[in-house]
C-alpha cells in the first residue's frame, strides 16, 4: 500500500514533467518540438523561447509550488482544508506589503534580494500572527473564528491597497492595478531568482517538518504528547509560509486558490501522510499554475488575461463545493479514493 | 529510595483568568497504578496536561523520575510519559499502523524515518493491546473501544514509563470498559509501568489501584491507599452525594454505588 502511494506520487510528478516540458511550445510565436531538435531555435524564436517562456514557466512553477506548499502546510496546522495563504489573509498582507512599496517608489535591495519582496514578506508575517492571534484570543480554536479572522483581515488589507492606490499617481495606480491581477510577464531570469530567494529556504523548512506537519493533523494536544514542541515547530512553519507567499506575492501578484486546491486534490491519491503529499503537492501546484498560466497566455492572444483571473475562475467553484459538500465529504482524510484503503464509515466529523 | 514517578508539589495552574488548579502537592510512586477521581471540573484533566506540558503550569513545582519538568526537552518528556486524551478532536486521517507509527517521533532525528525497528515495536504494541488484526484499517473507521486500544499502543509505541489516561474507559460498553482495565493492568503488573488514570469508576478506582488522588475544586481531598478512602467521608464530599458501601457477594470486596435515595 505503502508502494502504491509511492507509484501515485510518480504518476503526478510525471504528469507534471510532461506540462511542464510542453508549456513553452504553446504560443503566439510557432515554436515546435520538431524545430527544436532538428535545427536548434535562432534568432527571435531563441530569445522568445529561452529569455521569455522558459523563465516565465519557471517562475510559474516554483510560484505555484511554493503556493500549493503553503496551503498544504496551513491545512495541516490548523486542521482545515479552508486554510490556505488566502482565506487566512496572508496572502493579502503580503499584497499590501507589496503596494506599501510600490506606493513609496524608493527602490532598495537588501543583500541583492528586492525591497518589493522584503515588504511582502514582513506582511505576510504581520497578518499571519494577526488572525492566529484573533483565533486564540477566544477560548478554544474555532474553525469559524479562523475563517472570519481571516476575512476581516483581506479586507482590512484590500481597503488599504485601495486607499493607496487612490492617493497613488496614474503611473503607480496602473502599476498596482495590474500587479494585483497576479501573473508572470516577466522577461529574464532576474524575477526567477528573487523568487528562488525566498521560495528555496522556506519549501526546505516545509519539507523538513513533514513528520511535524503529520502530528500536527493529530491536533496539537496529541502532537506535544508525542513530543513536539508545538509553539517552536508553528513559529518555523509561520516564517516559512510567509517567506513563500511573500516571495511569490512580491513577483506575481496575490494569485489565489492554488493554495487551497493543490494539497486538496493531491490528498484524495495520496492520503494524508505528508511524505508522499508534500511531494505530490508541489509537482502538482507547480504545474497546474503553469497550466493556467498557459491559458491565460494563449487563449485570446496575442492579448494575455491575467493567471489570477484563470485560477479564481477554477477555484471559487472549488472553494464552494468544499464548503456544501462539508469536512465529512472533503475533509483532512481525503478518503484515500485511489489508493484504495479500507472504507470509511459516513457521517462523521 | 526509588525516585517517584510524578512528584507535584504547590502546582497552580491559572487559564485565562481562572483558577483551575491550586496549590496542588501529590506523590506517585513509580510502577503504582493510581486513579485520579473528583467531579466535574475539578481539574483532574488539567493536572494531567500540566504532567505532559500540554498546559503550562503557573506556579509551583513538577518533577518526572526526580527531574525537574524544566529540564525535560519535549522529545525527551515524551520518552517518559505517554498521554492519552479523554476525547480525539475532530479527523484523524491515518490508518491504524500510520497512526501507531507516529508515536516513533520522539526516538527519531529530524532526518530520519521510520525504520524496520519502529515497525517492530509498533506492531508489538499493536499485539499487547490486542489490535494488531486493525493495523490495515483506517482511524475513522474504529469504534470507541477499538480507538482507546489503538491510542494505548501508540503511547506505547513511543516507549514512555508513565502513562496517563484521560478517562480511557468513561463511553465504552462494560466489555470494552473491562478489556482496557485488563490491558492497563497487564501493562502495569507485568511490564511496570506507572499507570495513572483519571476515572469516574470509583470501584476501580478501590480494587485496581495501588493509590487514589481525589480533586476538588482545583485542590486535593484526599491521596493515599484506596481502602481508607472508602468509608472515609472523601467521596461524599467530593461529589457532594451519598453512597452506599458493602461487600461484593462472591469476592467479598468492598465495593460502592452511588446512593440513589438519600441524595
Amino acid at each position: 500500500m505503502t508502494d502504491k502511494k509511492a507509484w501515485l506520487v510518480l504518476f503526478i510528478a510525471a504528469i507534471s514533467v510532461a506540462i511542464l516540458v510542453s508549456a513553452p511550445f504553446f504560443g503566439v510565436e510557432r515554436i515546435t518540438p520538431g524545430m527544436a531538435l532538428r535545427d536548434g531555435i535562432s534568432g527571435v524564436k531563441a530569445d522568445i523561447f529561452w529569455n521569455i517562456r522558459v523563465p516565465r514557466i519557471i517562475a510559474a512553477f516554483v510560484a505555484g509550488a511554493a503556493l500549493a506548499l503553503s496551503g498544504m502546510t496551513f491545512q495541516a496546522m490548523f486542521r482545515n482544508p479552508l486554510a490556505t495563504p488566502f482565506t487566512l489573509g496572508v496572502s493579502s498582507g503580503a499584497a499590501f506589503g507589496a503596494t506599501l512599496y510600490i506606493h513609496l517608489g524608493a527602490p532598495f535591495l537588501v543583500l541583492g534580494i528586492p525591497g518589493q519582496s522584503l515588504s511582502a514578506f514582513a506582511w505576510a508575517v504581520a497578518a499571519i500572527l494577526l488572525v492566529y492571534g484573533l483565533t486564540r484570543a477566544r477560548r478554544g480554536f474555532s474553525t469559524a473564528t479562523m475563517l472570519v479572522s481571516g476575512v476581516a483581515v483581506n479586507f482590512l488589507f484590500s481597503s488599504v491597497i485601495l486607499f493607496m492606490q487612490y492617493v497613488s499617481d496614474f503611473d503607480n495606480s496602473f502599476r498596482m492595478v495590474r500587479w494585483l491581477m497576479g501573473g508572470f510577464e516577466i522577461v529574464g531570469y532576474e524575477p526567477v531568482y528573487s523568487l528562488a530567494a525566498f521560495v528555496v529556504p522556506g519549501s526546505l523548512i516545509v519539507f523538513m517538518s513533514l513528520k511535524e506537519l503529520n502530528l500536527f493533523t493529530l491536533g496539537e494536544d496529541i502532537a506535544a504528547g508525542r513530543g513536539m514542541n508545538v509553539d517552536r515547530v508553528r513559529a518555523l512553519l509561520f516564517f516559512a509560509t510567509s517567506l513563500m507567499v511573500g516571495g511569490v506575492v512580491a513577483v506575481c501578484g496575490p494569485i489565489g486558490f492554488i493554495g487551497m486546491m493543490s494539497p486538496h486534490i493531491c490528498r484524495l491519491f495520496t492520503g494524508a501522510n505528508h511524505r508522499y503529499l508534500a511531494p505530490a503537492t508541489v509537482m502538482f501546484g507547480g504545474a497546474f499554475l503553469v497550466f493556467c498560466d498557459t491559458i491565460a497566455r494563449t487563449l485570446i492572444a496575442p492579448a494575455e488575461i491575467p493567471v489570477g483571473v484563470i485560477t479564481a475562475l477554477l477555484g471559487g467553484p472549488f472553494f464552494l463545493w468544499l464548503l456544501v459538500a462539508g469536512f465529512s465529504e472533503a475533509g483532512l482524510a481525503g478518503k484515500n479514493r485511489f489508493a484504495g484503503r479500507g472504507r470509511h464509515g459516513g457521517g462523521k466529523g | 529510595m526509588i525516585a517517584p514517578a510524578v512528584r507535584v508539589s504547590d502546582l497552580c495552574c491559572v487559564i485565562s483568568g481562572r483558577r483551575i488548579l491550586d496549590s496542588v502537592s501529590v506523590e506517585i510512586g513509580a510502577g503504582s497504578r493510581t486513579s485520579i477521581l473528583g467531579p466535574n471540573g475539578a481539574g483532574k484533566t488539567t493536572l494531567l496536561k500540566c504532567l505532559m506540558r500540554i498546559v503550562r503550569a503557573s506556579g509551583g513545582k513538577i518533577e518526572i523520575m526526580g527531574e525537574d519538568l524544566g529540564n525535560y526537552s519535549q522529545r525527551r518528556l515524551a520518552r517518559r510519559i505517554g498521554y492519552v486524551s479523554q476525547n480525539i478532536v475532530g479527523e484523524i486521517p491515518f490508518a491504524v499502523e500510520e497512526f501507531v507509527l507516529l508515536g516513533r517521533y520522539p526516538h527519531l532525528s529530524p532526518f530520519s524515518n521510520v525504520g524496520k525497528e519502529d515497525r517492530a515495536i509498533a506492531a508489538k504494541a499493536l499485539e499487547s493491546t490486542e489490535t494488531s488484526h486493525l493495523s490495515g484499517r483506517m482511524f475513522e473507521t474504529l469504534s470507541g473501544g477499538e480507538r482507546q486500544m489503538v491510542l494505548i499502543a501508540a503511547v506505547l509505541a513511543q516507549g514512555a514509563e508513565i502513562l496517563l489516561l484521560d478517562e480511557p474507559a468513561t463511553f465504552l460498553d462494560p466489555r470494552h470498559a473491562s478489556q482496557v482495565d485488563r490491558i492497563l493492568e497487564d501493562l502495569n503488573r507485568r511490564r511496570g509501568l506507572t499507570v495513572i488514570s483519571v476515572t469516574h469508576d470509583v470501584n476501580n478506582a478501590i480494587l485496581a489501584g495501588d493509590g487514589v488522588v481525589v480533586l476538588k475544586s482545583g485542590s486535593v481531598l484526599y491521596s493515599g491507599e484506596p481502602s481508607a478512602m472508602a468509608g472515609s467521608g472523601v467521596l461524599e464530599e467530593a461529589f457532594g452525594k451519598a453512597f452506599i458501601y458493602g461487600r461484593h457477594p462472591v469476592t467479598g470486596d468492598l465495593i460502592t454505588i452511588p446512593d440513589a435515595i438519600r441524595k
